[in-house]
C-alpha cells in the first residue's frame, strides 16, 4: 500500500512536471474552454430562451461539465502514446505497484482540470456570469466537478489503453461524448427538445451533473437531490471503469 | 525469498516456452541458458519471435506453456520479485520525451524503491557514465537518436540490475552511436552482468555475442558461438567476381572440381565452398585461365553469420524495416 501511494505520486508528479513543456496540450485546457464560452454565449446564446435569468448563468454551468469530459481526451491520448513509445512496457518490467501508472495519470488530471474550471469560469465571469448561491454551494460545485473529472479520467484511461491508435481513441471518444454532452441540459433546457431526445436527456448522467451545478451555483430550483444524484453517478462511473482500466492495463501488450 | 532450486547455474533458463497469439504461434517450444556473466545473442528476422521471448522474460507476457527462471526467479510465479533484478531497454528508446534526462532517471530510479536524493544521485553517475551529463537538464525531445538509446540503456541500469534484456538495442543508429553502444554493452558485460540481445544485426551478434541462439518461426533453430555456428555452414569459401563478359557457366564449370558441391552465381560472383585453403587461389586462377575466363577479383573468405542464416534458414537476414517484430504477416521471406 506505501508502495501504492508513493509510485502514483511519482507518476502524478511526472505527468504535471511535462505539461507546461507539452503546449499543444496547455491549449486545450485553457484555450478551448474559452473557445466554447465565447461561442455559445455570442453565436447561439441570442436564439436560446431558457426559463430563469440570463443565458451566461445557464451556459456557465452546462459547459463546465461538457469541457471536464473533453478534458479526459488528453487522458486517452496521453496513455495511448506511452502504450506506442513503449513507456507502458518499461513500468510494466519495473517492480512498481500496478495501479499507480493509471492512478498517478488521473491524480494529475485532477490538477489540469481545476487550472481548466477556473480559466472557464474566469472567462464566464467576463461575459456577464455570476454565481447566484453562497460560498459554501460555490466550493461544493468545485469539488462536484472535480469529482465528476476523476471518474470520467478513468473512463478515457481505460479507453486510451483499450484502442489501438491515437485517432481512434479520438472517434471513439468524440462518437460518445458529443452526444452524451449535447443531449442533456447543459446547452439548452431540455423542455425544448423533441420528446425522444428529451426522454433520452432526462436520464442521461450529464444532465443530472448539469442540473446539480446549476443548483450550486446559480440556485436553480431543480430538486437538491441531483447533487446526491451526481456524486452517485460519479462513484459509480469510478468503480466500473477504475478495475476495467487497471485489469486492461495489467494485461496489456504492445504496439496493439 | 521463495525458494530457489540450486540448479541456477544459469543466468537465464528457458524451457519448452510456447505462446500463440490468435493463430499466429509466436513461440513454438523454445529451450535456452545463458550463463552468468555472459551475452547471448538471439538472431532472427521480423516476427521470429524474438521480441515475444523478451517479453516473457521480462514478465510482460505470461507464456501459454513451458517455464523459464531469469536469476533463478520463474517469470510467472516470482515475476514481482524478479523485476526488482532485471533491467529492459526496447526497441522503442522508452523514455518521457517532455522530460529531461535527469528527470526520466529519477523517475525511474524511485520506482525502483530508491528514494528521491538516492535515485537523483545515481541517475547523475549514470548520465556522467553515458556521456550525457551535458544533457543532463535539457528535455529528451531534442536528443539524438544515440543519445535517446543511451539514456534507455542508462535507465535500464538504474537499480544495476545482474541481468539486462536488450531488445535490438541499436536499430536505427548510425554506425558511429551504434559503436559506442556496443563499446557500453562490452564494458557492462566486463563488469559481471549478464545480457540477452535480440538482434537482426548479424555483424552486431558477432561482435557481442558470447552465444547465439538463431531463431525462425518461433523455434530455436541453431545454438552456439559464433565460429561454431560458421563452422557448421562448412569451411572457407571462394569468390570470384568476373571481368564484364566473361560467361559465368563457364567459369562455374571450370571451378567444379574444387568443391564438393555445386558453385553458384549470384550478384555477378561465382561462389563455391572450397576443400582447402592452401594452393585453392593459384589452382582457380589456372583453370580459370586455362578455359579462357576474364577474372576481375578473386578471394578466399571464413563463412559470415549472412551465410550461417541464409544456410539454416533458407533465407537471407533481411534488413531492418520498421514493422514490429511481431507481425509475422510482414515477414519477408527472401
Amino acid at each position: 500500500m506505501r508502495r501504492l501511494v508513493s509510485d502514483t505520486m511519482v507518476i502524478a508528479e511526472r505527468n504535471l512536471i511535462r505539461l507546461p513543456r507539452a503546449p499543444d496540450l496547455l491549449l486545450a485546457f485553457t484555450v478551448q474552454p474559452i473557445m466554447f464560452v465565447l461561442l455559445f454565449r455570442y453565436v447561439f446564446g441570442g436564439a436560446i430562451h431558457v426559463p430563469h435569468g440570463s443565458y451566461a448563468d445557464f451556459l456557465i454551468p452546462g459547459i463546465v461539465v461538457q469541457n471536464i469530459a473533453f478534458g479526459g481526451f488528453v487522458t486517452a491520448l496521453g496513455l495511448n502514446e506511452d502504450v506506442h513509445k513503449g513507456l507502458i512496457d518499461r513500468f510494466r518490467s519495473l517492480p512498481m505497484a500496478r495501479p499507480a501508472v493509471l492512478a498517478g495519470r488521473t491524480i494529475a488530471d485532477i490538477v489540469t482540470n481545476f487550472l481548466s474550471i477556473v480559466v472557464l469560469v474566469i472567462t464566464g465571469l467576463i461575459i456577464g456570469f455570476s454565481f447566484h448561491t453562497n460560498v459554501l454551494d460555490v466550493i461544493a460545485g468545485f469539488f462536484l466537478l472535480l469529482l465528476f473529472g476523476y471518474a470520467f479520467s478513468w473512463v478515457f484511461a481505460f479507453l486510451g489503453l483499450l484502442v489501438s491508435t491515437p485517432e481512434s481513441a479520438n472517434s471513439v471518444g468524440f462518437i460518445a461524448v458529443f452526444p452524451l454532452t449535447f443531449i442533456s441540459s447543459a446547452f439548452v433546457p431540455v423542455s425544448s427538445m423533441p420528446s425522444v431526445l428529451r426522454a433520452f436527456a432526462n436520464v442521461n448522467p450529464f444532465t443530472i451533473i448539469v442540473d446539480a451545478m446549476r443548483h450550486l451555483w446559480i440556485g436553480y430550483p431543480s430538486a437538491g437531490n441531483n447533487v446526491w444524484g451526481a456524486v452517485v453517478w460519479s462513484l459509480v462511473i469510478i468503480a466500473v471503469f477504475a478495475p476495467l482500466a487497471v485489469a486492461r492495463y495489467r494485461r496489456m501488450a504492445a504496439g496493439g | 525469498m521463495s525458494e530457489r532450486p540450486l540448479g541456477s547455474e544459469s543466468a537465464i533458463s528457458v524451457d519448452g516456452i510456447t505462446k500463440a497469439f490468435g493463430d499466429i504461434r509466436a513461440l513454438d517450444g523454445v529451450n535456452l541458458s545463458v550463463a552468468p556473466g555472459t551475452v547471448l545473442g538471439l538472431l532472427g528476422p521480423n516476427g521470429a519471435g524474438k521480441t515475444t521471448l523478451v517479453r516473457i522474460l521480462t514478465t510482460l507476457v505470461k507464456p501459454d506453456a513451458g517455464s523459464a527462471r531469469v536469476v533463478g526467479l520463474d517469470v510467472v510465479r516470482d515475476a514481482a520479485e524478479l523485476r526488482q533484478k532485471i533491467g529492459l531497454a526496447g526497441q522503442y528508446a522508452a523514455v518521457d520525451e517532455n522530460l529531461t534526462g535527469l528527470e526520466n532517471l529519477t523517475m525511474v530510479g524511485r520506482l525502483y524503491g530508491q528514494s528521491r536524493s538516492e535515485a537523483r544521485g545515481h541517475g547523475m553517475d549514470l548520465l556522467e557514465r553515458f556521456d550525457l551529463a551535458d544533457a543532463a537538464k535539457r528535455v529528451v525531445k531534442g536528443y539524438s537518436g544515440g543519445m535517446r538509446r543511451r539514456l534507455d540503456l542508462a535507465a535500464a541500469l538504474v537499480a544495476s540490475p545482474p541481468v539486462l534484456f536488450l531488445d535490438e538495442p541499436t536499430t536505427g543508429l548510425d554506425p558511429r552511436s551504434r559503436l559506442s553502444l556496443w563499446e557500453t554493452i562490452e564494458g557492462l558485460v566486463g563488469g559481471g552482468t549478464t545480457v540477452l540481445l535480440t538482434t537482426q544485426y548479424l555483424d552486431e551478434a558477432d561482435r557481442l555475442a558470447d552465444a547465439i541462439a538463431v531463431i525462425d518461426h518461433g523455434r530455436v533453430i541453431a545454438e552456439g558461438t559464433s565460429d561454431e555456428l560458421k563452422d557448421r555452414v562448412g569451411g572457407e569459401r571462394l569468390e570470384v567476381r568476373l571481368e564484364a563478359g566473361a560467361d559465368p557457366a563457364v567459369a562455374v564449370s571450370a571451378l567444379a572440381s574444387l568443391s564438393d558441391e555445386q558453385p553458384v552465381f549470384e550478384e555477378g560472383l561465382v561462389k563455391l565452398s572450397i576443400r582447402r585453403r592452401q594452393g585453392a587461389i593459384v589452382e582457380a586462377v589456372r583453370r580459370l585461365s586455362d578455359a579462357d575466363v576474364g577474372v576481375d577479383d578473386l578471394a578466399i573468405r571464413r563463412p559470415t553469420l549472412d551465410d550461417v542464416f541464409l544456410t539454416l534458414t533458407g533465407h537471407v537476414a533481411e534488413e531492418r524495416d520498421d514493422s514490429d517484430d511481431e507481425v509475422p504477416a510482414e515477414r519477408a521471406l527472401a
